[in-house]
């Protein structure tokens, strides 16, 4: 019975986005149009023809398959990621780059959100996923709920990021930053948010562990909260039915006011609940110990709830917000370090009578350093959300170089420390391929990081200094192009850094692919530590 | 209902709400007996690493659920 519903639910789409593909007014629209005819044009075909099939026995044990999934689109992601962020460096440093015959598809305008979405919504988005499901089962007991409810996220989810993908190519953005995805889009996302909702909910209900584990505590958090700043972000109409446009609810400040509301807590609980929840799962295991304090990490959590939420204001100091609530960002952006530093200190303190794991654990130190960024730029983001200090960092570079130490040394740094944990585990082997390629992979992308996020300060303050230099007469000493000039040497410096952090990723999805597909190479006898 | 109820509220009875639930869940964290229960939920990583927990049940008891 349900395949015929299947069959006739997916005829009925095909033919939608057929008509929809006819009567589309814009290029993005048509092209996504084509693109859902042919998944549910296969996809119906493929059910008619195993219709009425035998299906075999309910499966038992932990659903695996799904996280391999995510772990191959994770990597791949993260490389498309990182490849198109090292190019629009280069973009920004070479403007012939450029290049005419791309004009309107691969300038740096259209490839900038692609970047950032891919890096965040594809990269990080897959981890979060792929780790969700893989610690609410291991936590939990439990298989996942939900049957094949499971791969519906994976694959929606995935098919989310083609379309946002595509779209930004083509114009098709409603200018929000990092919620650029047009409001069709925007509705599938809500679709499958949801359903990776009731999945990890399901899974949490059925669980055979009368506690629930705090790495899921923040997990639900990070699903939960992503998903009502999405709703309320996006409050759009669309001008038609078929074309890709659509004009916002809010205007002006407040609609300026909920973006930055998003945005931050897109930071807040996307970037960092759900990857704390990846830490708080995945070090303890590595490290083979327990959490440092459990008391520590439940007051983390609360704190960290609380307070993230009202951070957004700082977004918007001297705009035509009311200073009460951009000092009130300010405020909590500030108290925000404490709780923060508290789970770092969590992490790292895990490792207390194991701190020998540093040398010797490649991956344990992959995760060392990834709380050490989470410090890092935890602290330098309250710190440049304080009014005066924001006046000489906004707008500027540094803000970059700040959002790239959190991303590619928080983010990028666990999600690889992640990958390495899983990869074996999912594909039943015993060890990693090789260590040395992670150490490998661990300093390429520590430097990488450094480079970067070195480069950016020093030219962020200076291009800030400069824009406030004033002559004794009042007047502005620099013009903007005279800054963009003196950039150039911290530009190509932070694309070397690109490279170097796309160098490691290569080398890490090598590693994977050898431990996951490549011959399996025998034990090695114990050799006595000297 | 305007703006200015909303804000009112979230000034005054909402915000000690939301101190009051804060601040209880420190006291909760730290109440007296919680140690044991803080070490088992520390240590749930650890168990169920390849099986969930209802394979690891012998089918013994299964069968008996079943019987009575």
């Amino acid at each position: 019975m349900w395949d015929w519903i299947k069959i006739a639910a997916l005829g009925l789409i095909t033919l939608c986005a057929a008509l929809a593909a006819n009567w589309a007014r814009d290029l993005a629209y048509q092209v996504h149009a084509l693109i859902i005819m042919a998944i549910a044009g296969g996809m119906f075909v493929w059910t008619v023809r195993t219709a009425g099939d035998e299906k075999g026995p309910a499966p038992t044990g932990y659903n695996d398959g799904v996280i391999r999934a995510g772990v191959i689109a994770t990597s791949f992601w993260g490389i498309a990621g990182f490849l198109v962020g090292t190019f629009i460096a280069f973009q920004l440093a070479f403007p012939q780059l450029n290049f005419e015959f791309l004009q309107g598809y691969g300038n740096f305008g259209r490839l900038r959100p692609l970047h950032t979405s891919a890096v965040i919504f594809a990269f990080g988005g897959n981890a979060l996923i792929m780790s969700s499901f893989y610690i609410v089962q291991r936590t939990s007991a439990a298989r996942l709920w939900g049957g094949n409810l499971a791969w519906f996220v994976f694959w929606g989810y995935n098919l989310f990021i083609v379309l946002a993908a595509t779209g930004y190519l083509m114009g098709a953005t409603q200018s929000k930053e990092y919620a650029e995805p047009e409001w069709y889009v925007d509705i599938w996302l809500t679709i499958v948010w949801v359903a990776f909702l009731i999945v990890f909910l399901g899974t949490i209900f059925k669980r055979k562990e009368p506690h629930i584990y705090v790495a899921n505590w923040f997990l639900l958090s990070f699903i939960v909260t992503v998903a009502m700043l999405h709703v309320v972000n996006n409050l759009s109409i669309p001008v038609s039915i078929f074309g890709s446009r659509s004009v916002q609810v809010f205007a002006g400040v407040q609609d300026a006011m909920t973006q930055w509301w998003y945005g931050h807590n897109a930071v807040g609980f996307f970037l960092t609940a759900g990857f704390l929840g990846m830490m708080y799962y995945f070090v303890p295991k590595q490290a083979g110990r327990p959490i440092f304090s459990y008391k520590l990490s439940i007051i983390h959590f609360w704190a960290l709830i609380f307070l993230y939420i009202w951070a957004g204001p700082h977004h918007l100091h001297y705009t035509a917000l009311p200073d009460w609530a951009s000092t009130l960002g300010m405020v909590f952006s500030i108290i925000l370090w404490m709780p923060s530093w508290g789970g770092m200190i969590n992490g790292l303190m895990t490792l207390s009578g194991a701190w020998d794991k540093i040398r010797t654990d490649p991956i344990m130190r992959m995760m060392v350093i990834s709380l050490g960024f989470y410090g890092m730029s935890t602290f330098e983001g309250p710190m440049m959300s304080i009014r005066a200090v924001n006046s000489l960092s906004h707008y500027t570079d540094w803000t970059i170089g700040h959002v790239h130490s959190g991303a590619l040394g928080w983010n990028g740094m666990i999600t690889f420390s992640a990958l390495y944990f899983l990869t074996p585990r999912l594909w039943n082997r015993d060890r990693l391929h090789s260590l040395s390629l992670v150490n490998w992979h661990f300093w390429l992308a520590t430097i990488g990081i450094v480079l970067y996020a070195a480069s950016m300060w020093v030219t962020g303050i200076m291009e800030g200094l400069m824009w406030r230099e004033v002559d004794a007469q009042g007047f502005l000493v620099n013009s903007f192009a005279d800054t963009v000039a003196a950039k150039f040497p911290m530009y190509v410096v932070r694309g070397l850094g690109g490279v170097l952090y796309l160098s490691g990723a290569l080398i890490m999805v090598y590693n994977l692919w050898m431990t996951a597909y490549g011959k399996q190479q025998p034990a090695q006898a114990a050799v006595p530590a000297e | 209902m305007n703006y200015h109820i909303l804000r009112e509220i979230a000034d005054s009875w909402v915000l000690l709400g939301m101190f009051v639930f804060f601040v209880g869940t420190v006291f909760w964290a730290f109440r007296p007996g919680s140690r044991a229960a803080h070490s088992d939920a520390a240590s749930l990583p650890f168990r169920h690493e390849d099986k969930p927990a209802r394979d690891i049940i012998p089918t013994k008891t299964k069968r008996s659920e079943g019987q009575s």
